[in-house]
This record gives C-alpha cells, structure tokens and sequence, in this order.
C-alpha cells in the first residue's frame, strides 16, 4: 500500500491547494519591517516551507473526505479576505482602540466555568486510575472533559476514563443523541466521520468549535494505527465489528494525546514549535539529516520532546502539522523507543490516508530526549533506513555540533524576561506561512498545573473567538483580574500576549511593537528558516 | 559518550573485537504482554523494567560468544497486538529462529503461542527455522495456569526447543538465547558449513535456504 505514495497522486489533490506556492516568498528580502504579508512575517520560512499550508483548525473543522471540492478555494468559509495590513505603528494602534473587541465584564460572565476549572482540575489528581474507575461514582461524573468514540453501530470503541464495557448503556443513549442534533451551549459534541462517531462531555469553557477539533485529532490517531481503507473495510465486513480487539494496546496513546491536547498550545495554533538553536547549529544538523538520505525516505523528523530540531523532506512532499502531532505524540506516548531500534507501520492521515509508511524510531542519546524519525515508504528497507541513522550520527559527529546540541537540550525553553518587556508574562506567535510557533516557557505566577491549564484556557478562549466562524475577530483585548490578554490575528501571524494585569492597553500595544522586533531579531534560533529537501 | 549510545553501536564495537562469524536473525512471536520485550532487553542489556506495549517491532543486536564461534544475534522483538499481525510476517521472514513465547498464569497466551506455530509451519519448511517455546514470567508461579509438563510435551511433540524464563527475576534468559544460537549454528554447519554472512534482514532478501536435507529435528534441543 505504501509504494502507492508514489504512483499515485491522487491523494495531492486535496492538499495540493493548500501548499503555499513558492512565489509568495519573493518579496520577502525587500520587506524586512515585522510582518505583513504573508511569508514576510518573523519566523517565515525562507525557501517555501517544511508543512501543508494551513491557517489553523479551519482545515480541521472543514468538511473531510470526499470534501475536498469544499475545500479547493483556499480560504474557507467565514474568514473574510484580508483588509489591507496596517503597516505603522499608528494604525496598529487605532486598530486596536476602534477596532478591537474588548472584553471586560461581558467576558468576566464567563469567568464562571473557568474559576470552576482548577477546582475540577484539583480533584482530577485524586481520582483513581482509568481502568478501576467505577463509572457509577460521583467521581467519574466529575471529570473535565470525558471523550468517548464508538462506532456508528454502538459498539464502544474507546473511553476516556472508565471500561468501555461499563459504559455500554451510557453509549446506547449517546448513538440515541447522536441521531438528534445537539442543542446550542450543551457540553455534549458530536463529531460524526463514518464509521465512527466521537463525543466528548467537557466542562471546560473551550467553544464547540475546538472540542471538535479535538475530537478529530483523536479520529486522526485512530486512523494513523489502522488507515482510513482497513478502518471502512472493517465496518463494510461486519458493522457491529468491536474495534477494540484491534486498538488494544493503544489506549495509552490516545490518551497521552488528550493530556498532551490540555497542556501544549501546539495543537490549539495548528502549528509546530522548534527547539531554540543557533542557526549555525541547526544548519548543520539539517545538512547532515540531509546527507543521509535513502531512496525511499520521505521525511526525517528530529525532535526532541515535543519540539522540532530539523526536519528533512523530499521535495515537493508537504509534511501536515497535524500528522506532525501525531508523531510526536506515538513517542512521547511510549518508553519502548528508548530501547533499540524501532520499525512499525503507521499511517499518516493527512498526508495520506489510505497507507502505511514504514518508520524508524529510535533515541539518539540514552540520557538525551533526542529522537529521530525517519519515515520510508518502504517496508522492506528496514536496514537501509536503519544505516541511514548511522550515517546521521557519523556526520553529526564530524562536524562536531554534537556538544552544542546538547547544551542546546539544556535548555529546551527560553524565559520571557529574554524579551526585555517588564510587564510581559508569556506570548504564543504563531507564523501562518511556515506553520510554526514560538512560546516562551510558562512562568510564574502560573506554577502549579491548574495554574498552567488556566492559562492555555485563555488562550483557547481568545483563539476561539478570533477564529469563530460566524464571527471572526482579528483583534482581541481581554481585561481580566488576573491577567490582561490581547490577540492579534492578521493572514500572515497569530499573536497572543498575556501580560500583567496592572498594565494598559496603550502599554500592551507598546509591548506588541517591541515584541515583534525581538521575534524578528531571534527568528533565526526559534524557527526553521532555510527547510532542507533531500 | 558516542562509542556507547545506542545498542547498535554497543553491538558494532563488540563486532570490531570478537568478529562474529556469522548474523542470525532471531525473532520473538507471542500475544500481547507475555514479555517479549522484557526477555530481550534483559538479555540486551541485562535489566528489567515494567514497559509499555511495543508499537510495531524493535530491533536489537547482540553478539554471543559460543564455544566453537561467535555469532551475532539480530533480535525482532514484534509487538503482540493485533493490529500489528497483519505485518508480522515482515518480521519473521527469513528468520533463522523463533521464540514463541507465552506467560505461563495465562493459558490464553500458550494457545496464541500454538497458533503462531501453525503460522509458522506455513512459512518455513521444518528444518528451516530454530523454534522455541518459551514459558515466561517463572516468577509467578503461583497462579501458574500452564504446567511445565505440559509446555514441555507440546514442545516434545513438535520437536520445539523448550524453556522456561522470567525476565523479571532474570531466570534462564542467557540460557535460553544461547541455546538457541547453539542449535541455529547447529543447524547451519550441518546443512552448509561455507555459508557465510547470513544476515537476513528485510531488506537483503530471503535467507539462504538451507538444503532439505538438513538434519531433521527429532528430540528437544537443551
């Protein structure tokens, strides 16, 4: 199935729309004032870029297979063509005064949920373990956000917390509302891709939009195990077929995949984070990556916990950020890569949905979070793969960048105070045209785990307004008792700033102005400029 | 730092000193959680672990020093889930020989271990492939649901090497990996004793076959 990647293009199709044409580039180098069009923005990449072009979960949330004509203009529906950029200061500023929706009391309304959250969040860690959960206790009905996935004949297929066995009955009712269309604020959401149907229960103040988008990043896991083809095969076979046999062994992943969901904003921006490196470094490190190629690889991965080192790909193949996640959850979901080299088959949904690349997975470095992942088309090509590492680490070695990667590992996340902006406490941006982010760690005052949580909440908060479909906003100031937020989303960046909650708006403006230049100055160490091709 | 990194580069440096004679690819079959992998990375590395289920297959080496040679172990530790069969053969083809290994508190687990032997019997002629049965987690015997005579018959009757393990508290591990790279040099010198190299990976084509002539199996090997 996997040669099929080759021969047949039909699966660019769908996508082929989506991948950013070379030309957009071009003006770059003219243009180095911070961001404006795209592909100018800080953190753009320079020779076309390493992903399938995607703004963020629009793609996700749009319709899907067999979809894809929906799909062909590139802007979906409800983001209106972009008004021209502001380009000075002044007008990012009036913008913000005239145009910004600024949410203060209003938005406080919805503060309930969200002061509610640590305090479900608290009783979450002393809820027992997943399996011995008794699905009749108050407990269970506590949790955050339940997610269920059972095929459309009602078989459980998998269950968040709880058996799925104990919660036949539940599923019953569920396949019952399923057939109902839910109503407008209810905590239930449906996402309906035949033959499965997910649902999650959530108690969190995530809008609709983004719990579906969940959901559908966990139907993408589930297809990156089985593909799309024998997961329908299946169900055409037998419809009441228990999917579980099959999953089995797999929980964990899609669980690891939740968690990740509520911890790492990289999900929610539909972006990739790169692990800060001098370029020099990074450079080297590609052009060995590089170097060591094989007929049959399609992608080499290096990453290190959930953030990207390089990424080598064959040209005129588009890695999908998305697919990207899932890699980089099926790792850090499991320890048995730490060991010896390993070899399996997965699917990579976006990409193509239908077959299997084979990928090498192992750990460069006993002690160091560095892995690499090299996916092949290849099944057979076990050992042809497996000296393409070698030969990675023989060059790696040569060009002696090997202590500088290390130190580089050190210190995985760099501190806000970098910056230089008093008042600042932490910024995700996001650059559209290369489909990377940056994010600096989160400090205190957010220390504890529900603080951390409360803080990607907002995030999700201002992202889901901003990108609400019927009412998209481009500029977002958010006044808070403990925080004071503002979003800015233009075509070409995403930016979301939190910031003290003593501080103005006018001071918040300053502060954007004086963080896109710092961004401009060290994009080269937070992102991946120059994507090599094999 | 780098001489040591990974297990392979463990196997290469130990390569350089004792140059095995030949490769032999040894693959481990079994359901899921029997401790497949824990049996390797015990062996590998000498240590035991509580791990997760293995995605799709692992691959180690490690060299084993024999009284007459020294042979390279190339060890496909298969993930035991289902979903996983439908590629298993990739893992087992060409192997020199197979462990199928079962927990001996699940009686679930020693039938699977038997299905995988009709598996295999549809692949490799008899005198083709080393096979071993292999009773895992020794250190349970009290909810023992197989008994060795039992494991031991069956293994009897289909001419199986046969023994029992426990990775856990390191219980003839060694013994077992070595009994079985015994029996596949035995093999080997009696069907062609100039075969060299016999690295059989995946991607290097079918093993040599052996001659049918080969000396066939007739008492367990110990």
């Amino acid at each position: 199935m996997a040669a099929d990647v080759h021969k047949k293009k039909g699966w660019e199709v769908p996508n082929g729309s989506l991948a950013p044409g070379d030309g957009q580039h071009a003006e770059r180098a003219e243009s180095p004032t911070p961001g404006l069009a795209q592909g100018t923005e800080p953190g753009a990449g320079q020779e076309g870029a390493m992903f399938v072009h995607t703004r963020s979960y629009e793609d996700l949330t749009s319709p899907e297979e067999g979809g894809a004509a929906a799909r062909s203009p590139p802007e979906g529906p409800g983001e209106p063509p972009a008004p021209p950029q502001p380009s000075s200061m002044e007008q990012i500023s009036k913008d913000f005064s005239e145009l910004s929706t600024q949410l203060t009391g209003r938005a406080l309304g919805e503060e309930g949920p969200l002061e509610a959250a640590p305090a479900a969040a608290r009783r979450d860690s002393l809820l027992p373990a997943k399996e011995d959960e008794d699905v009749t206790m108050d407990a269970w009905r506590l949790r955050r956000k339940h997610v269920f996935v059972l095929s459309e004949a009602g078989k459980p297929v998998y269950s968040r917390y709880g058996s799925e066995e104990a919660l036949s009955s539940t599923m019953g009712v569920m396949m019952a509302l399923v057939a109902w269309s839910p109503l407008p604020g209810s905590p239930v959401v449906f996402v309906r891709r035949s033959p499965l149907v997910l649902v999650a229960v959530a108690r969190t103040r995530q809008s609709e939009q983004e719990i579906a988008h969940e959901l559908l990043y966990i139907y993408y896991q589930i297809l990156s195990l089985l593909t799309w083809t024998q997961l329908n095969h299946i169900f055409q076979q037998k419809q009441n077929y228990d999917l579980r046999r099959l999953l089995a062994g797999s929980e964990r992943i899609t669980d690891n995949l939740l968690d990740l969901m509520a911890h790492d904003p990289s999900f929610l921006m539909g972006a990739v984070r790169c692990l800060p490196l001098a370029a020099s470094v990074r450079d080297a490190v590609s052009t060995s990556l590089q170097q060591a190629k094989a007929k049959s690889l399609v992608f080499s991965i290096l990453l290190s916990g959930n953030q990207l080192v390089s990424l080598v790909r064959k040209k005129d193949q588009f890695l999908h950020p998305i697919d990207l996640h899932l890699l980089f959850n099926l790792i850090s979901s499991s320890s048995s890569f730490r060991e010896g080299e390993a070899w399996t088959p997965i699917c990579l949904p976006k990409f193509n949905s239908s077959g299997f690349f084979h990928a090498h997975i192992s750990y460069l470095e006993q002690e160091m979070d560095l892995c690499l992942l090299l996916v092949s088309t290849d099944r057979e090509d076990f050992f042809t793969v497996s000296d393409c590492k070698r030969r990675f680490q023989e060059r790696l070695r040569r060009r002696g960048v090997q202590h500088a990667l290390q130190d580089a590992l050190r210190t995985p996340f760099y501190s806000v105070a970098q910056v230089g902006i008093p008042d600042l406490r932490h910024f995700i941006y996001k650059s559209k045209s290369s489909g990377l982010f940056t994010s600096p760690e989160i400090e205190a005052p957010y220390v504890r785990e529900e603080e951390k949580e409360r803080l990607l909440g907002l995030y999700q908060y201002l992202h889901s307004r901003a990108h609400n479909s019927s009412r998209p906003l481009k500029n977002i100031y958010f006044t808070g008792p403990r925080e004071n937020l503002l979003a800015w989303v233009t075509s070409a960046f995403e930016l979301y700033i939190c910031y003290s909650p003593l501080g103005t708006k006018a001071g918040a403006i300053s502060a954007v102005n004086k963080l896109m230049k710092w961004i401009r100055r060290e994009e080269e160490r937070l992102f991946i400029l120059t994507p090599q091709t094999y | 730092m780098e001489q040591t990194a990974t297990p392979n580069a463990v196997a290469s440096t130990s390569l350089d000193r004792t140059h095995p004679t030949y490769t032999y690819k040894v693959v481990l079959l079994g359901n899921t959680s029997v401790g497949k992998s824990s049996l390797a990375y015990r062996y590998v590395k000498n240590d035991f672990k509580e791990s997760l289920p293995t995605v799709g297959c692992s691959f180690f080496t490690q060299t084993l020093c024999l009284e007459a040679t020294t042979i390279r172990l190339e060890i496909w530790d298969t993930a035991g889930q289902e979903k996983y069969h439908s590629v298993c053969h990739l893992y087992y083809r060409g192997a020199h020989a197979a462990l199928l290994v079962y927990d001996i508190t699940s009686k679930v687990s020693a039938d699977r271990a038997k299905l995988w032997l009709q598996e295999l019997e549809k692949e490799f002629f008899h005198d083709e492939i080393v096979i071993a049965l292999v009773g895992n987690k020794a250190d349970l015997a009290a909810e023992r649901e197989v008994t060795t005579e039992e494991g031991e018959e069956f293994a009897q009757s289909k001419s199986l090497l046969y023994m029992e393990t426990s990775a856990k508290s390191n219980y003839q591990v060694n013994e077992l990996f070595t009994a079985v790279g015994r029996s596949v040099v035995v093999d080997e010198c009696w069907a062609a004793p100039a075969q060299g190299g016999a690295a059989a990976g995946p991607s290097r084509g079918p093993a040599p076959q052996r001659p049918a002539l080969a000396a066939g199996r007739t008492a367990p090997r110990a």
